[in-house]
């Protein structure tokens, strides 16, 4: 009987034809697959580079900032005509004026009124704030004449850091042929420094460009979030240690818990719609406000520092809690004594990326107000104030080529926060995380 | 009112409570430690709550009511002319003696009667905040007296403090409770007001929406439409063309790095693609308004199309490549909870990884991958900043990707921004809306949790 099969020898099914084809066929589905997924990881890391090199690209230069070096005479006779020295005459002086004089000094060859008018417009309208600040900081300047470093306006500044295209025609662009010129000269005699921008991390908001500064905006968002940080830390940690170690299964622990994760996915903005009928309307509490902000922005963190605290507690092992009620203690000491303790770096990771959300956070803090125009660093929670992703927000609507810059920047800052926030929540997961 | 001096007062005499306590606690032992029903700590504890606690109750209850109360005596005291005003005027009166009161610029030219008020109302706050600190100090110190007598050897000082600290412990977990409700009260209080106005049907189904009305009723302006479907429409083109983006993308990635990665890949490409859900929205936004949106008009004006500079399209993508992490990590949490038994079995049957992907996993995880879909649109549909800084104010009712479109976060946003009237169906809309959201987001994470739960314990 076997011969019989030898006889006709067919070939195997695996060895035909047919199948070699489609086995080729099912290998090419097969790497096609596989390179669909390395596309799509691809697509997604090359999104987030383009977005990152074009932030970066377009910022990089706020952080430099060119500045006239101006010989400046501090004239008696235009800031204290009477000699008084009275603070109240100092300050009210014309020191645009002082400015003005000195750069024409440079340019004595332009006399017509409308040109020397192009010249000055050079000067940032920040100048004279400056230089009053210095004759308030040191009257003896009165009478001398000093070399000072004062803005360059903006445009000008854009010029330089070749941001406005020369090439353009003078019809299409904000500068004029003449005013690069002067600008080429002043920077031919060395009168043009370019230097570290500290008005960016030391001014508050401002409409010029080369004036306007983050301080406000730091300071608020740290106001914000102090408050944010304070509601949330204790009432977090405390709803986590409830839920998860004392709570009776009951209908009311279940509706808890429902409303948690359901609060976890609600829009940001109806938390702004929240703060602005509750707290603003009902309660009356101050506009704008780091405190409504934080209170805002807690009720927002909390299902997340929640979610994550009864993870990390339940990570902790029974045999823990098992061997502490063993020697006697009570449920509370056996929590506070020994879970918590256990628990609290995965607790802190969670209350970190929190903050990090609360700290990017923008559109519930447009609808209590703090969308507003604060030159002055707030002093205390009730003060009116902007936070950082709202002054990004604000300064992404102005038109003018160096606020743009500016924005680039901000968005450099507040990431450069969000990524040494979450590094300290990795370090902290990476350090103090144990594998039971 | 000076709220840290009075907390920091009231901290300073719960700390001297506590070691007052502590050390009675331990003289009371009489030197035998072990006679005490708890530890001196305990007792300590226990002096502190009844010095602070009573006392801040007090203080909270105060806080609350003082202001309504000083207002109410003060708008008494007005005279008859200012008190015959509409209550709106009365409250910019009232808003003008504050500003004087506390030497702000006030907003008229402070007139005697103004200037009497504000008097006033500064020494009703002055009495106010007197009687306070008075009665905020009785309390600490009757409780002080109180808890000081019980303090014996057999005091359960333990299991009171505990009593304390497990309410404090179920006050924290209601306050989820209390954000529901009040996100839903405030929506619905301010929306009913609105329908009060408008009309639902009208609002819910009209194909109009320009809110501008006349304020003063001698204005020229248009009467306002509030016909939210073009919103509807708008919300729905943009968070469709994210999902385009982010369900293929994020699907395909947790695919890969689930079953083709090796560990080394995953672990540095999966913290990579997390720090895309870290960005701040309003990064995304100036990304989407800035170079996406000119690049999509560009490149379609080379292809001849008219592209609107606020396209849906490019808010759309920077949307879904936000949202591209949410997808993944859900996905790839869904995969890896397919038992490893359902992929062996198709392995044995000589299928290669991808047919068991395709016909054996992604089916098996179908139901959780929807539920995480579901979030995604959820998020979709509630994201603001992006939208606001990209996407058109413009009302279009348009399906066309290319056209501006506008969503109801974007009007939401614009209509609250800014000076507001509080009795305008313009701002009152705002709430109408967010009521719209917030029913729509929450049905769609009720579904989806529900989804994702029934999915995790199927295999469990």
């Amino acid at each position: 009987m076997t011969d019989i099969i030898s006889d006709t020898p067919k070939a195997a099914i695996y060895q035909s034809d047919d199948f070699a084809a489609r086995l080729r066929k099912r290998y090419a589905a097969e790497r096609r697959f596989k390179m669909y997924g390395v596309v799509a990881i691809g697509v997604a890391l090359g999104m987030l580079a383009i977005l990152l090199t074009s932030i970066v690209g377009q910022g990089y230069t706020a952080f430099a900032q060119h500045d006239l070096a101006l010989e400046v005479f501090f004239d008696p006779a235009e800031i204290d005509p009477q000699g008084s020295r009275d603070p109240a005459v100092i300050s009210n002086a014309n020191y645009g004026a002082l400015a003005r004089t000195a750069l024409q000094a440079v340019f004595p060859e332009v006399e017509q009124r409308t040109d020397r008018r192009r010249l000055t417009s050079m000067i940032s309208n920040g100048a004279a704030f400056e230089l009053r600040q210095m004759v308030i900081d040191d009257p003896s300047l009165i009478g001398t004449r000093k070399q000072v470093r004062i803005p360059l306006a903006s445009d000008y500044d854009q010029v330089l850091k070749g941001n406005i295209d020369r090439t353009l025609p003078e019809t299409s662009r904000k500068v004029t042929d003449q005013q690069i010129a002067w600008v080429d000269k002043l920077v031919a005699n060395g009168q043009i420094v370019n230097g570290f921008n500290w008005r960016l991390f030391a001014n508050g908001d401002s409409r010029d460009p080369e004036l306007a500064g983050l301080k406000a905006g730091l300071v608020g968002s740290l106001l914000t979030l102090m408050v944010t940080l304070g509601l949330a830390i204790p009432i977090g940690i405390s709803a986590a240690v409830y839920l998860e170690e004392f709570a009776p299964k009951n209908k009311l622990t279940d509706l808890i818990e429902v409303n948690i994760n359901n609060l976890a996915a609600v829009p940001s903005i109806v938390f702004g719609l929240l703060g602005l009928a509750v707290f603003l309307n009902a309660f009356n509490m101050p506009r704008s406000a780091p405190v409504v902000g934080g209170i805002v922005l807690a009720l927002m963190t909390l299902p997340t520092i929640i979610i994550a605290g009864r993870a990390a507690l339940k990570a902790v092992p029974p045999s823990i809690r098992e061997a502490a009620l063993g020697v006697g203690a009570s449920p509370l000491q056996v929590v506070t004594h020994h879970v918590l303790p256990l628990a609290m770096p995965g607790i802190l990771t969670g209350v970190i990326i929190g903050m990090a959300h609360a700290l990017g956070e923008t559109a519930p803090l447009l609808m209590i107000g703090m969308i507003a125009f604060i030159v002055d660093t707030p002093g205390g929670f009730g003060d009116a104030s902007t936070v950082l992703p709202v002054q990004i927000f604000m300064w992404a609507d102005s038109p003018e080529r160096g606020f743009v810059e500016r924005t680039s920047a901000a968005i450099m800052v507040l990431l450069a926060f969000l990524i040494g926030m979450n590094a300290i929540a990795v370090f902290l997961r990476k350090q103090f995380e144990r594998r039971w | 009112m000076p709220v840290t001096l009075f907390l920091a007062v009231l901290a300073a005499l719960s700390f001297a409570g506590f070691q007052l306590g502590r050390s009675r606690a331990v003289a009371s032992a009489g030197g035998r430690l072990s006679s005490l029903h708890s530890v001196p700590t305990y007792h300590g504890f226990y002096v502190a709550m009844w010095v602070g606690l009573p006392a801040l109750i007090l203080f909270a209850v105060w806080g609350g009511l003082e202001g309504s109360i000083v207002n109410a005596m003060v708008r008494a005291s007005l005279p008859a002319s200012m008190t015959a005003l509409s209550p709106q005027e009365i409250n910019l009166i009232m808003v003008d003696v504050h500003n004087l009161a506390y030497g702000n610029i006030s907003s008229r030219v402070a007139d005697p009667a103004l200037l009497a008020a504000a008097e006033h109302y500064k020494h009703l706050r002055s009495i106010g905040d007197g009687a306070l600190a008075v009665l905020m100090l009785a309390a600490a110190g009757m409780g002080l007296q109180y808890a000081r007598q019980r303090i014996q050897p057999g005091l359960r000082a333990r299991n009171q403090v505990e009593k304390v600290v497990t309410v404090f412990l179920i006050l924290c977990s209601l306050v989820a409770i209390l954000t529901t409700v009040g996100i839903v009260l405030s929506l619905l209080f301010e929306a009913i007001r609105f329908f009060n106005k408008v009309p639902p049907l009208d609002f819910l189904f009209g194909l109009q929406w320009s809110p501008q009305t006349a304020i003063r009723a001698d204005q020229v302006a248009s009467d306002g439409a509030f016909g939210a479907v073009p919103l509807f429409t708008g919300t729905l083109l943009i968070a469709t063309i994210a999902m385009a983006v982010a369900v293929p993308l994020g699907l395909m990635s947790a695919i890969y790095m689930s079953e083709y990665a090796p560990p080394r890949v995953r672990g540095t490409v999966k913290p990579i693609l997390e720090i895309l859900a870290g960005i701040p929205t309003v990064v995304y936004g100036f990304f989407a308004a800035l170079t996406m949106a000119p690049f999509v008009r560009d490149v379609g004006q080379s292809l001849g199309l008219s592209v609107s500079s606020e396209s849906a399209l490019a808010a759309g993508v920077v949307m879904g490549v936000m949202i591209i992490p949410f997808v993944s990590s859900l996905s790839d949490d869904i995969i890896n909870a397919v038992p490893q038994s359902l992929r062996d079995g198709s392995y044995g049957l000589g299928a290669t990884r991808s047919e068991t992907i395709r016909q054996v996993v992604l089916p098996a995880a179908l139901p959780g991958i929807v539920g995480g879909i579901l979030l995604a649109v959820s998020r979709a549909i509630g994201e603001t900043m992006i939208v606001v800084m990209a996407a058109g104010l413009a009302a279009n009712l348009s399906g066309n990707p290319l056209d501006a479109v506008s969503t109801v976060t974007v009007q939401i946003a614009t209509l609250l921004v800014g000076d507001q009237e509080f009795d305008s169906a313009k701002t009152l809309s705002a709430f109408g809306l967010g009521l719209v959201l917030f029913t729509v987001t929450l049905c769609l994470n009720i579904i989806a949790l529900r989804v994702v739960r029934k999915y995790r314990e199927q295999y469990d």
